[in-house]
């Protein structure tokens, strides 16, 4: 039985606590009586990787068993998870890969050969070999790229995608045509957040921009409360609208995973415990990483950190049909990351760590920070946010002005150009969304290199629009002045002067909460 | 006699300042400068048609500072006559009659000195009106000078006096203040290049710097033609809000502005290959754009701005150059079929359009240091850094004292 997310309260005795802010860490002293909330300890994985995979797909739910479903001369696609999960990268072997190399033992058993295997990377960059080789193993990897069997879903391939139809909202479904004129379907993920897998795989995952749209908007994202609570999204209930109405399409074996909290390599796993419990090693540890991290320069502590693996353990594999597989899936990522908080608080502190989903291997630009802080962690909840309507959110991260042009070419132009004119969502969503999505340099970029959509910046912003409406608020501790300002936010030089400037909004003696992830958590607000 | 600034010949302060630049203004508004304080004789040209001008506010253009700092081409050496006073943006008033002009009448003065002024049977261009285009700037009975502020005989308007030909005279109406009449000839150079960019109806249109050329450039291009979205590259912030307020749709800063460009005409960007970014800078192998504006203009005249310009003119588009142009690699000219005009001067009616932009334009800030002639280094040097200090014309106020 493992221990349940911790909630503590900071007193005279409670030292000074990690926060995240970038390719760092800072020790931070908070206030006395401001509540920490902890994730919980890592569950133990299974230990029987392989067994649990092949009992998930010989024994299903909702669904005949995967050998059942497989004949020769049928067309089989498997998809799978892109980069941007897990985050950290996993040790490897992946756990995709070890469930494609089942997938494909049995297909082979069952005398089918044409099969491909696609990266459900949407309007995400191009994977490169090297990183679908990550992924799929090298195996799968040798037997299926030379031959173009293993590739990138390509969302602006309008001769390869295949218009399902509409749902009964009038939202276009429209996904990569291979997969949708297979046989069988396999979407292969990596359930990291509850707001992952379910329907948000296949109808988001190998869409392009005119589905894509329905759903990844301000409007939407605003009322979609939280990301993590798939029954409260309005995001989610576009996507399983679509996802059912695939489903009536198309025969589709969806295979999820759910990991352990088990994020940082032995190096750092001082920083998954408690402060109060490090051991001297755990201490020693802690000084050496800071000094560290201090002295090297900038590309070295980037390395290390974008170097760094997560040992996760498998909490569970599902397979079946989607949606009863994905109550069990959710069930696990709960059971993992829920923690109890009771009531909300006037400031919500977050740490903004070096990686999200859309930096690996790149760089954490001002817009992905935003996002990751009042995107991802801002909707860490369940309930209600961890912060009142109106309350601040003070967030830690250096925000330099730092774009890679290789991976985010259009988040410079939206840095420079969109944001410069507005930062309302629902604004620069009806002003620049268009445009954006239909430069042919972007769609270039996106096809032929490795670039993340011309739209995908505005994504990300509508990620935080939940939170920017709610809050009064937001203040990033740490950052760069004239990105934050840029941004519409404040910056401050310490947590002091940060509560101070937020006197304003929530007065001089405000109730604190900080979030102490990575790892995830979910606050499950009462 | 009367007090005036003196551009001389002197090789060494040439050289200096050729070597210096726009690099070290205070080098060049000290000791070095080819420019000197003087009490000199009146001009005069003792002919029917001319008569005298007691310049009021004379303004300090990029080309004299580009004489000063040894900056303009050796090109133009043949085409004045040294020592002169210089000053080409003249408000003034007339010290006696002048034909139909009455002595007091309030002038601005068009500085091109043509085959009317020089006395000389009209030219090919001067007989078709392009006075701007004169063939005879070096003959006649006038020393050699292209325009009034580069030729010996004629003074200039950093002088307590000037001498002008009827042919370059237009009155002033009640209206006009003095700090908009003062810019009525910049405005004319900036009529003849909205004229000489010919911009297709809802063309795009770059324009590369936002001094007074470039601004002035917005103003008229938005007002003479039917221009679609102008974006102006401007270094600094005062700049940006002026030429959104003269009409610019988009402003952007010079190392934003190839990707300002492609995202407002949805180009293609092409970066150089293999390159680490300072030998790209130094080799000049800089990114360029296939597709583009319809029209660019070079309103800086500096290598960079000229490049950006040509690399990111559509193919068959133009590029406008206003005011003297430095070296770049003329391939994308070539690759793109590009027409490469000039725009100098101005000629036909611009003056009379440039005078009623000048009343209708929002200008009332844009002469933005006054100084009489004495502090003459203060002046250059406001005038060499206007663009940082929010400055968008610098002027002599020649009657000053104080």
């Amino acid at each position: 039985m493992t221990r349940p997310g911790f909630v503590l309260e900071v007193d005279d005795r409670t030292p000074p606590l990690v926060v995240h802010e970038g390719e760092g860490f800072r020790l931070e002293t908070f206030p006395r009586g401001t509540r920490v909330v902890y994730p919980p300890e890592a569950m133990p994985g299974i230990r029987d990787v392989d067994g649990a995979i092949r009992r998930a797909l010989l024994e299903p739910v909702g669904s005949d068993p995967l050998p059942a479903l497989l004949f020769s001369g049928m067309r089989l696609t498997i998809a799978f998870d892109d980069i941007s999960l897990p985050l950290p990268p996993m040790v490897k072997p992946d756990i995709r890969q070890r469930i494609i190399e089942q997938v494909l033992t049995m297909a082979a058993a069952s005398g089918v050969d044409d099969v491909e295997i696609v990266s459900a990377n949407a309007l995400h960059r191009r994977l490169t070999p090297a990183e679908l080789k990550d992924i799929v193993g090298e195996r799968v990897f040798r037997s299926f790229f030379p031959q173009g069997a293993l590739y990138n879903h390509d969302a602006e391939d309008k001769a390869n995608l295949l218009h399902v139809g509409q749902t009964d909202r009038g939202e276009d479904v429209e996904i990569n045509r291979r997969a949708a004129e297979s046989d069988l379907l396999i979407y292969v993920n990596v359930n990291l957040v509850a707001m992952d897998g379910g329907h948000k795989s296949v109808p988001i995952g190998l869409a392009s921009y005119k589905s894509l749209r329905h759903h990844h908007n301000s409007h939407t994202m605003v009322h979609s409360r939280s990301f993590m609570d798939h029954t409260k999204s309005a995001m989610h209930h576009s996507a399983w609208r679509m996802g059912r109405m695939l489903a009536d399409h198309l025969k589709i074996f969806t295979i999820e995973t759910t990991l352990n909290n088990d994020v940082f390599p032995t190096n750092y796993k001082f920083l998954m415990k408690r402060e109060w419990e490090w051991g001297v090693k755990d201490q020693a540890s802690m000084l050496a990483a800071r000094r560290g991290l201090a002295v090297a320069p900038k590309g070295l502590r980037h390395n290390i950190f974008q170097g760094m693996r997560a040992p996760y353990g498998l909490t569970g594999v599902n397979a079946g049909e989607t949606e009863a597989v994905h109550e069990l899936t959710v069930a696990k990522v709960h059971e993992q990351q829920m923690v109890e908080v009771q009531g909300q608080s006037d400031v919500l502190v977050l740490g903004v760590p070096y990686l999200g989903p859309y930096n690996v291997n790149s760089v954490m630009n001002p817009i992905l920070a935003t996002c990751m802080g009042l995107g991802y962690y801002f909707n860490s909840y369940r309930g209600q946010p961890v912060v009142r309507k109106g309350g601040a959110v003070i967030l830690y991260h250096p925000v330099e002005e730092d774009f890679n042009q290789l991976h985010h070419p259009s988040y410079v132009d939206f840095y420079e150009e969109v944001l410069t004119t507005s930062t309302e969502p629902s604004v620069i969503e009806a002003k620049f969304e268009e445009q954006y999505a239909t430069d042919p340099w972007y769609i270039h970029l996106y096809r032929t290199s490795h670039a993340y959509h011309g739209v995908h910046p505005f994504y990300m912003w509508y990620w935080a629009a939940h939170a920017m409406d709610h809050v009064g608020d937001v203040i990033w501790v740490g950052a760069n002045r004239r990105a934050v300002e840029r941004m519409g936010f404040r910056a401050a030089s310490s947590l002091q002067d940060a509560l101070e400037m937020a006197s304003g909004t929530v007065g001089r003696s405000p109730s604190i909460t900080y979030l102490r992830n990575p790892p995830h958590l979910i606050a499950d607000v009462r | 006699m009367m007090l005036a600034l003196e551009m001389f010949r002197s090789i060494p302060r040439f050289a200096a300042a050729k070597v210096s630049g726009g690099r070290m203004p205070g080098l060049l508004v000290g000791p070095m400068a080819p420019l000197r304080l003087v009490t000199r004789d009146e001009p005069a040209v003792r002919r029917p048609g001319w008569a005298q001008v007691k310049p009021l506010l004379s303004g300090i253009c990029g080309s004299d500072l580009g004489a000063i700092t040894g900056q303009t081409s050796l090109y133009f050496s043949a085409l004045v006559s040294m020592p002169f006073v210089p000053g080409h943006e003249v408000v003034g008033e007339l010290a006696e009659d002048c034909e139909d002009l009455p002595r007091g009448t309030r002038v601005v003065v068009d500085p091109v000195l043509a085959c009317a002024a020089r006395g000389v049977d009209p030219c090919e261009p001067c007989q078709q009106g392009r006075t701007n285009l004169c063939n005879h700037v070096t003959v006649g009975h006038i020393s050699p000078g292209l325009q009034t502020g580069f030729c010996q005989d004629t003074g200039g308007g950093w002088g307590e006096r000037l001498t002008v030909h009827r042919s370059q005279l237009h009155a002033v109406p009640d209206s006009l203040t003095d700090e908009r009449a003062v810019l009525v000839e910049p405005l004319a150079c900036a009529v003849q290049l909205a004229r000489r960019a010919q911009v297709p109806a809802g063309g795009s249109v770059l324009v590369s710097g936002a001094g007074a050329v470039g601004l002035f450039a917005v103003l008229a291009l938005r007002e003479l033609t039917d221009a679609g979205r102008i974006t102006v590259i401007a270094k600094h912030g005062r700049q940006a809000d002026l030429a959104r307020r003269f009409g610019a749709s988009d402003v952007a800063a010079p190392d934003e502005a190839m990707r300002a460009v492609r995202r407002t005409t949805r180009a293609l960007r092409v970066a150089p290959q293999g390159l680490p970014a300072p030998a790209a800078r130094l080799t000049g192998a800089s990114e360029m754009l296939l597709g583009g504006v319809d029209v660019a203009v070079d309103a800086v005249g500096s290598t960079s701005s000229l490049d950006t310009v040509l690399r990111s003119t559509k193919a068959g588009g133009r590029a406008v150059l206003s005011g003297m142009p430095a070296g770049a690699d003329l391939s994308p000219a070539w690759f793109r079929e590009l027409e490469v005009a000039g725009t100098y001067a101005s000629s036909g009616d611009a003056f009379d359009v440039a005078m009623r932009l000048a009343e209708q334009a929002p200008m009332d800030d844009v002469v933005a240091g006054r100084y009489p002639l004495h502090r003459w280094r203060e002046a250059l040097d406001h005038a060499q850094s206007a663009g940082r200090l929010g400055a968008v014309k610098v002027c002599f106020d020649v009657r000053s004292r104080a």
